[in-house]
Order: C-alpha cells, then sequence, then structure tokens
C-alpha cells in the first residue's frame, strides 16, 4: 500500500471512531452536555441534558416536544395565535413571511446572543407582518413601533386574558385596592370524598401509628403529624410509606415515599410541581433540582437541598404556612425575596399569623406565585393550589388574573407589574411609572360615542 | 374560573363527522361507479351542515334562552360574562376546531366590513367571491378555483344575510364595525368553503 493511501485509511479509520464516541456519548453518556449546541434558556436548562425531552434521535425537534410540556398553559391562556389560526390556506402567505405555526421559529433554543426575554428569539417587531392595519385602524396606535407591540401591559402573543379592549373597559376607573385580600379555602378531603376516592375515617391519637417497630418517629415528628391534616383525617404511616415498586406489584415500607406516594391524593398538586421550576427534573427522571442548579441568586447553605414534596412541606409536619414563606425564603435569595419581609404583603401575612386578621387575609409567597385555583376535577369544584411556580410568572400580567385582581384594581395592577424596580422591593411603595392601555381604550369609547350616539353594551 | 363550554366542539364534530360521510361516501361512490361527488356538491353539502347547525344553534340556544326564556345572555365575551357564545363566535370557533383536526378542507365567515378584523377577505378569490354574493344580493353562490401556497383549491362563498333586526342592530352598534347602516336581508358577510384540489 502506498505511504499515501495508507494515512488516509488511518484518518478514515481515526475519524469514523471519533464520531462513533462523539454520537455514543450524546446519546447515553455523562457527556453529553459538553455537546450542548449553546447555552439552554431559563426555561429549559434545567433538563437540558433529557436531549430526548424535545430531540428527536436525528436532533430534529420532535412535532408533539412543545405541546407535551406547554399545551395546557396555552388553552387555559385562551391563546390569541394557536397553530390552527396559521394552518388555513388563507394565511399562506402570511405564513411565508413567519412560519408562525411552528413553536421553535420564535423560541428557537440554545442561542443565548439571540434570545430575549420569555424566549423569544424573533426580532420584537413580529407583529409587523399581519398586524399592520392596526396603524389605520387605531389612530391612537399610529405613531407606536412594532417593536413596542409587547410591551408590558399592551399586548401579547399568546395570553391577552387580562389585557383585552372589553376587559380594560370593564375595569377602568377601580381604586388601587378593591378589596382585602381573601384567600378561598383548600377543599381536598371534602372533594376526595365526594368523588368516592376516600372513605371518611376517624382522627388518629398517638396510640395509632402503624409503622413498623423499625421506623417508630421521635416524639417531635409524631407531635408534627398529630396537627395535621393528615392525622385529622385518619392517614396513617402506612398510607404514605408503603408503596409498590411500580404497577401491580405488592406495596412495601419505604423511609423516605417520594412524590409518587403524595400523588395519591395530591395529583393536580404533583402536576404542577412537575411541571414547573422545582419539579421539571423528577418529571424527565433526572435527579432533584437543588438550589445550586439555579440560575437565580440562592442562599449558598440550601445549595444542596433536593427539591421534593418534602424539602417544602417538611416530612411529618406539612404546615402549610411554612410552605407558603419560610421555605421559599430558605433557598430564594435575590432582591424581591429578600424585600418581602418589609412588605406591605408581609405585615399581613403575620396578622393572619398571628390571629389578628382572618384566615386568608395574609399574603405570602404562595399567594402570588403558587396561587389557590378553582378547577374541575371529576365534577367537583376543587380548590388547590397551583405548584407549577412558573404558571404565571412570565409574561407577569398572567398573574393579573389569577392574582393581582383580587385585591387590586386592573390599573394600579398594570403600573405595577411593569415597574421592574418596584417589583425589585417587591412592591414597597408605589409604580412610578403608568401604563396607557386603559386610557386608550376609554378615549377611543369617548370617540366612539361621540360619532355613534347610540353604543350597544 | 373561564367556563368551559362543550357547544363549539359538538358542532365542530358534527361538521367534521358530515365531511368524513361525505367524503366516505365519496370514496365508495368512486369505488362503485366512476362518478363520485364534484367538488361543488362537497363544498354545497358542506355548507349545508354548517348552516343548518348554525341555524339550529341561534333559534335552540341563542333565541329560546336568551330572548325566549330569559335565562342567560349570549355575549361577545361569553367567557368573562358567563354567557353563551354569539352564532358568529361559535361558527369561528367550530372552524377553528375542525381545522385543528386537519380533515383538509378548511371553512370561515368572512365579511367586507367585518368586526373581527381577522374577518376580512384576504386573498383575490375572497374579495371576489364577498364582492360579488353582495352585489348579486346572496341570490347566486360564488364558485372559484385559486392556488395558495402552491396548491390549488376549489373554493366556494356562500351569502350571510341579515335574516333577523337583532344582525344588523348589534353589527351597527359594535364599535368595531367599519359599517354602521346595513339593512335587513342585506348580504352581511359569506362562508368560505375550501377543498383541496389534486
Ligand atoms: C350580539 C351581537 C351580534 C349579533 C346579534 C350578530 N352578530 Fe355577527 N358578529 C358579531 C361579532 C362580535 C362578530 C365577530 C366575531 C369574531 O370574533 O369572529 C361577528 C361576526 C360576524 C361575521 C363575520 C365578519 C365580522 O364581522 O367579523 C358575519 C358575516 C356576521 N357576524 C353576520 C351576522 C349575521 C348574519 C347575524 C344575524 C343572523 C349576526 N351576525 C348577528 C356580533 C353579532
Amino acid at each position: 500500500m502506498a505511504p499515501k493511501q495508507k494515512w488516509l485509511w488511518c484518518a478514515w479509520i481515526a475519524l469514523t471512531l471519533s464520531l462513533a464516541v462523539i454520537a455514543t456519548t450524546y446519546s447515553f453518556g455523562p457527556g453529553r452536555q459538553w455537546l450542548l449546541p449553546g447555552k439552554t434558556t431559563h426555561g429549559h436548562y434545567q433538563i437540558e441534558l433529557s436531549c430526548d425531552a424535545c430531540h428527536t434521535p436525528w436532533l430534529g425537534v420532535a412535532e408533539k416536544a412543545c405541546q407535551n410540556c406547554h399545551a395546557a398553559e396555552l388553552k387555559a391562556a385562551d391563546d390569541s395565535h394557536p397553530k390552527s389560526k396559521f394552518t388555513d390556506p388563507r394565511n399562506a402567505d402570511r405564513l411565508r413571511l413567519v412560519k408562525a405555526d411552528d413553536c421553535v421559529v420564535c423560541h428557537r433554543e440554545h442561542l443565548p446572543e439571540q434570545t430575549r426575554s420569555m424566549g423569544i428569539t424573533m426580532p420584537m417587531d413580529y407583529c409587523y407582518h399581519c398586524h399592520q392595519q392596526t396603524l389605520t385602524d387605531r389612530p391612537s396606535h399610529k405613531d407606536f413601533g412594532f417593536e413596542t407591540c409587547a410591551t408590558a401591559g399592551c399586548h401579547n402573543y399568546h395570553d391577552n386574558t387580562a389585557l383585552y379592549e372589553n376587559f380594560l373597559l370593564r375595569h377602568a376607573n377601580e381604586p388601587d385596592v378593591t378589596r382585602a385580600p381573601q384567600t378561598p379555602a383548600l377543599n381536598l378531603l371534602a372533594t376526595l370524598i365526594e368523588e368516592g376516592a376516600f372513605t371518611p375515617r376517624p382522627a388518629l391519637t398517638s396510640e395509632d401509628p402503624d409503622g413498623p417497630a423499625s421506623a417508630t418517629l421521635n416524639a417531635e415528628g409524631l407531635s408534627e403529624w398529630l396537627g395535621t391534616a393528615h392525622a385529622q383525617a385518619g392517614v396513617n404511616c402506612t398510607d404514605c410509606h408503603e408503596q409498590p415498586d411500580g404497577p401491580n406489584l405488592p406495596k412495601r415500607w419505604v423511609d423516605k415515599p417520594d412524590h409518587a406516594a403524595c400523588a395519591v391524593c395530591h395529583a393536580t398538586e404533583q402536576s404542577g410541581f412537575l411541571s414547573g421550576k422545582h419539579g421539571m427534573r423528577l418529571s424527565k427522571n433526572l435527579p432533584a433540582m437543588t438550589p445550586q442548579q439555579a440560575r437565580q441568586p440562592m442562599k449558598p447553605k440550601a445549595a444542596h437541598v433536593e427539591l421534593t414534596c418534602v424539602s417544602c412541606h417538611g416530612a411529618h409536619g406539612f404546615n402549610t404556612g411554612s410552605a407558603a414563606v419560610d421555605a421559599c425564603l430558605s433557598c430564594h435569595n435575590d432582591a424581591h425575596s429578600l424585600a418581602y419581609k418589609s412588605s406591605g404583603h408581609f405585615t399581613l401575612w403575620l396578622a393572619e399569623a398571628s390571629g389578628d386578621a382572618p384566615p386568608g387575609s395574609g399574603v405570602s409567597c404562595a399567594t402570588c406565585h403558587m396561587p389557590r385555583e378553582q378547577t374541575e376535577s371529576r365534577g367537583q369544584q376543587l380548590v388547590h393550589v397551583q405548584h407549577n411556580q412558573n404558571a404565571n410568572l412570565r409574561p407577569n400580567e398572567k398573574m393579573i388574573r389569577s392574582v393581582c385582581l383580587n385585591c387590586h384594581g386592573l390599573g394600579f395592577s398594570l403600573d405595577a407589574l411593569a415597574d421592574t424596580a418596584l417589583i425589585g422591593t417587591n412592591f414597597i411603595g408605589r409604580p412610578s411609572l403608568h401604563i396607557e392601555s386603559i386610557d386608550l381604550a376609554l378615549r377611543r369609547q369617548m370617540t366612539l360615542k361621540k360619532t355613534k350616539p347610540e353604543t350597544s353594551k | 374560573m373561564r367556563s368551559k363550554n362543550t357547544t363549539p366542539l359538538i358542532a365542530a364534530l358534527s361538521v367534521a363527522a358530515a365531511a368524513t360521510l361525505i367524503l366516505t361516501g365519496c370514496n365508495e361512490a368512486s369505488a362503485a361507479k366512476p362518478a363520485g361527488f364534484t367538488p361543488q356538491q362537497m363544498a354545497d353539502g358542506l355548507f349545508v351542515v354548517m348552516s343548518s347547525d348554525r341555524a339550529v344553534y341561534t333559534k335552540q340556544v341563542v333565541n329560546r334562552l336568551q330572548n325566549e326564556e330569559k335565562v342567560i345572555k349570549a355575549s361577545e365575551h361569553w367567557q368573562d360574562e358567563k354567557g353563551l357564545p354569539l352564532p358568529a363566535q361559535m361558527f369561528r370557533m367550530g372552524a377553528e376546531t375542525v381545522a385543528g383536526k386537519n380533515p383538509g378542507f378548511t371553512y370561515s365567515l368572512l365579511s367586507l366590513w367585518p368586526i373581527n378584523k381577522q374577518n376580512a377577505p384576504k386573498t383575490e378569490a375572497e374579495i371576489a367571491g364577498l364582492k360579488f354574493i353582495s352585489d348579486n344580493k346572496g341570490t347566486t353562490n360564488y364558485y372559484t378555483e385559486e392556488v395558495l401556497g402552491g396548491q390549488k383549491y376549489y373554493t366556494a362563498v356562500y351569502a350571510d344575510v341579515a335574516v333577523s333586526a337583532a344582525c344588523v342592530k348589534c353589527h351597527n352598534n359594535h364599535d368595531d364595525s367599519p359599517k354602521t347602516d346595513f339593512a335587513l336581508n342585506d348580504v352581511m358577510g359569506g362562508v368560505v368553503i375550501r377543498l383541496p384540489l389534486k
């Protein structure tokens, strides 16, 4: 063999081998993070090593990947731009300009230099392609740049449930504070009993724990458990600690039951938890999230806490009060979190805790970030805690309906949510800027009234 | 909580079911004897289903519950106001649900004077069709072929007429309506049905 040919053969073999090694590492090995094409967005970085959560084996993006995790929230937000709007052939020419029937056209991953807030990788004037008519239909908008449509308090691409014109008008001229906070009471037990999923049992006493001798609870744990809704409802040790190893397998004692055990009764809470930043790693069978991996400031001493149900709720106490504030502040170390204890919201929380104010009148971290929601569950109206802390976080107008409007007027809420400095101080003080949305809607209504003496409504 | 309404789904399903029947009928017919449904027959058939469903919803749901029994109102903001969707919204939600199932054909309710600007005509065939049915006072349907995104379509346009004073009153008074002088029996818009052609 000629030396040159030999050299070529060697190079070819080396290349093939290294490609094979790379492919294997990429698919199975711990080294796959070196193969990430670029920094992953804040929404997905936690599960970035679970490549197949989004990708097909050939590195395409699976058609249903986005839908699998985001379909429910888009539906809840009454998505203003569902895919079905764009598959209509009458929009073929628009689709040529923006392929808006595909999530990843606007939300491309692994492109840190190009990624804006909300994970958008499009130039911000994307509304231009379809909504130029607005400049003539709405004289008030004629000087607005298309890059400002999605400005805080104006419009969102997906969720406009608190921003559409009629809603603005109905909530115009509201005072800053409309009423005192009133968090609805949880009703899981009643709902489970109503559904036939739980048979009422007598409350348990210190004589009743049914765990094995090898797993007796110390006095502190025992008294914590006796104070819980679990003990009151007759939920004993084995109800949580005896779990099957898999479907259709017999149950056996487990010292540390995981979230699946809680989900037997708390399914809605679990699904929220697994969808949000606290539990999404578990949902992809990755080791639990720890504050050390967070991209936001976290308390160094909490760096290695593994986030599961009990990291916030405690193993036996399940005190929802401390889960709603203390648990959050034991890890979160950003300005907004640190300022909470100086805020008016916290004052209300203290008043409720000390019994000076009625139950449900305090405002905790959870009141806003894990609000109580009413949903239909198997025919029952279940009041549960939305455990996906991300569900109403971005864009923050998502919080208006589920949270702010429970106590505040719309105008105040829009202004406050648009004021990033005010968010930093946890709403100590007043909004320093004003969002014009309601004013524009009111002005248009006045003009129309002048031109049309008899208006409907 | 936003109210959940299954009626759009039912409407969409009945349209989809009718379409499936027509399509299956079409296949069986062509298997038995070469003559199947023409695109026009297919579109006309779909339109009959759609307009009948819409009429039933308007009469048996909206008119009965709102005007006769006065138990619930139909409202453009039906979710927030806990009312019934307007017939036009019902129609659009049905069309969007059908589109989500991708049965091949698409349809929409459009107008040269739309309240919802997304219901304005976009393609040349839509503009010509809406003008045609309006000029002909809704007596003749409009049929044509058009190419959109490289695909050829059979496009049919059917008049949507102001059959009651309610249509006229609501549209003329609506803040977003560009036309304020609709009269009874005017053509207010049209249903556009599009079938892909080979
Ligand atoms: C209570 C008010 C109301 C009544 C009554 C009403 N409409 Fe509408 N109509 C609307 C609204 C609002 C829309 C826009 C719906 C949407 O968002 O697509 C609309 C849409 C339409 C459209 C599509 C074009 C557009 O304007 O967006 C047509 C065509 C139409 N209506 C015809 C009729 C006819 C015919 C009747 C009577 C049978 C009728 N409407 C009754 C309020 C009404």
